[in-house]
């Protein structure tokens, strides 16, 4: 790799490379994001790879006309259709893809130019079939400003970056632009922390550019501890240098000299695709001494954070850095003074720091027309639970939630009815029906009882046990509290006993009562975040499930037939063929009938596994 | 069934190694106990003595760091990892269904290893496959979709391989 020392041989090679691509007549995108490659897109990557070389049509081998290029993309978006891929330049999305197609799809699609219908996207309303990616219901209602160069480049190629003009804004920063402008830009642009709180970006900076100090840091928090979300990850990995090139516009704007980014070690691809992108950075001369002439020096290390929620907390991750176990400390000094190793610290959220080009590349007033009047810009959110179309959507602030769920994720599966949505994660609470057309942005969702958080949205529908959900968080964050202050370790702790109680059905209405007092004194009186907004799903759940803590309480009942304590399974003698299929799967032999005759359950031998209910096919088994 | 043993060798060697990769310095002491665990499987009482004996830490940091994270084990482990996601997606899509499965299936609980050393069974917090709930991850590979009716094949699959 050649080192890029100006302005103008970054602009040389950034010609250079779209001009390329621009003649690269045809190119296949698979999308190889954790959640295909869980589906099987290695296979289907590999498959193309075996089928274009023995066609003599692979670029690698042979240049020239007719000759086709293949990209192992970062995540669509489309998660739960996946494998996906997109034939250029047409753009032809084709999902669900396997193996056993990439054959066809080279003789038919790549070659012949036809379509394969059965792997074109159906549309569930119209029962059309759908040729282009951005004209699937699921990608229309959305502004893809973060998340659309996913699909387009191979994360591993620095190269493939700089063709779609990457570093133009880090270039325009640090050669043009003073730290107080770029500061000011982002200040103007309304740009607000995408890791949960919302803290307003450029004011942060502002505080530590005036902290004198010889070393500053600048840290990109990619932790990501939020069991339900998945969009730091997937940016990491499909575009790791918007995120690094957001990092240099920073630290150049405030003075620093060293970056961090802190991932955890449960996400191996996204690890390796930054460290990637930092050495081919580096190699290239966009990290390290001098970056293009302009005088400014910066680099940046990766530091594999242990998998603890609490770790993502800013000065439990500072320590953690610092090779200390991953506790908060009560913050009278802000960490943009003394952050980490004493110096001042910029934290930020990966999705805040990938928004930085684009404002400096469009503007602060560009930017700041997207949104609502205090939040702006776009979120991602990981959509899923109980919805038809999973996958990470990335939004304007100010839609609704009601448009998300249901205009992009399809609403909801098996012609179920809508319970709650969950956002914020263990910080953050569910929202009922009447809450749906609230528009997402820091401000609503936080006073709904919710909060806009990193990004999960949790649809749950009927079948979903509301008290069992503020439970499920309660345990999350008693296993997760670090236990250095009391409210949170032991307030919690009571939390749980007491929600395990109603879930068990002996509960007593006094506790629900007990719940709302011991959630306000845990959120006043933690030490952290993580305590402070640990009763949110408790207290959310209360307010708008009252009736699902009494039903447990009074009647021993739950609804959803989650709570094992209060249900039973049973079989439906009109919905029974005697196929005796359950009879065989029992792990347990609670099932008696002969075949073709009606079967039972035995309730004192049966387990609640939910294996009958699973392997049943005429729907003769349901939970009461 | 007999416990099997493990044994635990070159580890001045190996600490060695692996503090040199870190220019000796215990600030790294995360990714230096990731490193160690990736070669023995687990954190060794051994491991943990040397580490600290090695970096002049005390002993009793080094055990705070281990036991802190969720990353680290300190019993050896099976040969195959079980991991079910327990994320909040997958726990909706009944994950804690699987999981009460796979304990009955195998006879332990998440967090322990069978006497065989075959199986080590945990949870995790979201695997970034939301979409694909429930999901259980056996040594690195995704299996999505899961219910409590499939798990009986799957520890089958793996006793065979
Ligand atoms: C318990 C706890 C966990 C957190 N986890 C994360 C996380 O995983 N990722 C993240 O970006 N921020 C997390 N935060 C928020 C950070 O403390 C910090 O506010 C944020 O990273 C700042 O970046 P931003 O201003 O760009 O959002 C967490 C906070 C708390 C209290
Ligand atoms: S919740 Fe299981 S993968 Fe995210």
């Amino acid at each position: 790799m050649k080192r890029i020392e100006s302005r103008e041989a970054l602009l040389e090679l950034y010609r250079e490379l779209a001009g390329e691509r621009e003649k690269e007549e045809k190119y296949i995108a698979v999308c190889t994001g954790t959640a295909c490659l869980a589906n099987g897109a290695q296979e289907v990557y590999d498959a193309f790879k075996e089928e274009l070389a023995k066609r003599g049509l692979d670029i690698q081998v042979k240049k020239g006309e007719g000759s086709v290029s293949l990209r192992g993309t970062g995540c669509h978006g489309f998660c739960g259709r996946g494998p996906l891929v997109a034939i250029h330049p047409r753009k032809i999305f084709y999902q669900l893809v396997r193996p056993e197609d990439v054959p066809e799809i080279v003789e038919k699609t790549v070659v012949g130019g036809e379509l394969i219908d059965r792997l074109l996207y159906e549309d569930p309303v119209t029962g059309e079939r759908v040729l282009h990616e951005e004209d699937i219901p699921f990608y229309k209602k959305q502004m893809r400003l973060l998340m659309a160069a996913n699909g387009q480049i191979d994360p591993k190629s620095i190269y493939d970056y700089i063709a779609i003009g990457g570093y133009q804004a880090m270039a325009k920063a640090i050669l043009d632009m003073e730290g107080d402008e770029i500061i000011q830009e982002v200040i103007d642009s309304g740009l607000r922390g995408r890791g949960g709180a919302g803290f307003p970006t450029g004011w942060k900076w502002e505080d530590a550019k005036k902290h004198q100090s010889p070393v500053k840091y600048v840290i990109c928090n990619a932790d990501e501890g939020d069991p339900g979300a998945y969009m730091d990850r997937s940016l990491l990995e499909g575009n790791p240098h918007s995120v690094l090139e957001g990092m240099i516009i920073g630290a150049y704007a405030v003075g620093a000299t060293e970056g961090w980014v802190y991932v955890r070690k449960e996400y191996p691809l996204a690890l390796e695709n930054i460290t990637l992108a930092i050495e081919q950075a580096r190699e290239l001369g966009l990290l390290g001494e001098n970056i293009l002439g302009s005088g400014f020096s910066f680099d940046v290390k990766v530091a594999r954070g242990g998998g603890a929620f609490v770790g993502g907390e800013s000065s439990a991750l500072m320590a953690s850095i610092e090779g200390r176990v991953a506790e908060p400390r009560s913050k009278h000094i802000h960490a943009t003074e003394s952050g980490l190793w004493g110096r001042p610290t910029v934290l930020n959220n990966v999705e805040t720091w990938a928004n930085v080009p684009i404002i400096i590349n469009k503007g602060a007033q560009w930017y700041a027309k997207i949104g609502t009047e205090k939040s702006k810009g776009t979120k991602i959110f990981s959509l899923v639970g109980d919805v038809n179309h999973t996958g990470l959507v990335e939004v304007p602030m100010g839609i609704t939630l009601r448009e998300v769920i249901f205009d992009i994720g399809g609403g909801i599966p098996g012609g179920k009815e809508f319970k709650g949505v969950q956002t914020g994660g263990p910080s953050g609470g569910c929202l009922p029906q009447s809450q749906l057309d609230l528009p997402v942005d820091f401000d609503t969702l936080d006073a709904a009882g919710s909060m806009m958080g990193s990004g999960g949205m949790i649809v749950m529908d009927e079948n979903t046990c509301m008290v069992d959900v503020a439970r499920y968080f309660v345990k999350f964050l008693t296993e997760e509290s670090c236990g250095k202050c009391v409210p949170c370790r032991e307030g919690l702790k009571h939390m749980l006993d007491i929600l395990t109680r109603i879930t068990d059905g002996e509960g007593t209405m006094e506790d629900v009562e007990l719940l709302e007092e011991l959630g306000y004194v845990i959120a006043h009186a933690s030490l952290c975040g993580l305590g402070k907004s640990a009763p949110n799903p408790v207290l959310s759940t209360i307010k708008y499930y009252k009736d699902e803590y009494i039903e447990h309480v009074r009647d021993k009942k739950c609804r959803a037939g989650v709570c094992k304590a209060l249900v039973k399974y049973i079989i439906i003698a009109e919905n029974c063929t005697g196929c005796h299929v359950c009879f065989k799967r029992c792990p347990v032999g609670a099932i008696s009938g002969e075949p073709k005759g009606i079967h039972v359950i035995d309730q004192e031998m049966c387990i609640k596994c939910g294996i009958c209910k699973d392997v049943c096919k005429f729907d003769a088994v349901k939970v009461v | 069934m007999a416990m099997t043993e493990v044994v635990v060798e070159n580890v001045e060697q190996n600490v060695k190694e692996v503090l040199a990769r870190y220019g000796n310095n215990p600030a790294r002491m995360i990714e230096i106990l990731q490193d160690l665990q990736d070669i023995y499987g687990y954190l060794p009482r051994e491991v943990l003595r040397e580490v600290s004996h090695q970096t002049e830490m005390p002993l009793t940091r080094v055990y705070h760091v281990a036991t802190f994270f969720k990353a680290f084990t300190l019993k050896p482990r099976g040969k195959y990892t079980i991991q079910v996601c327990t994320g909040t997606a997958c726990h909706v899509k009944g994950s804690y269904r699987v999981l009460e499965r796979l304990e009955d299936v195998l006879g332990i609980k998440a967090g322990d290893t069978t006497d065989d050393l075959m199986f080590t069974l945990e949870t995790v917090n979201c695997v970034g496959a939301c979409a694909l709930g429930p999901v259980v991850i056996v040594n690195h590979k995704y299996h999505a979709y899961m219910t409590p009716a499939k798990v009986e094949s799957l520890i089958k699959e793996y006793r065979e391989q």
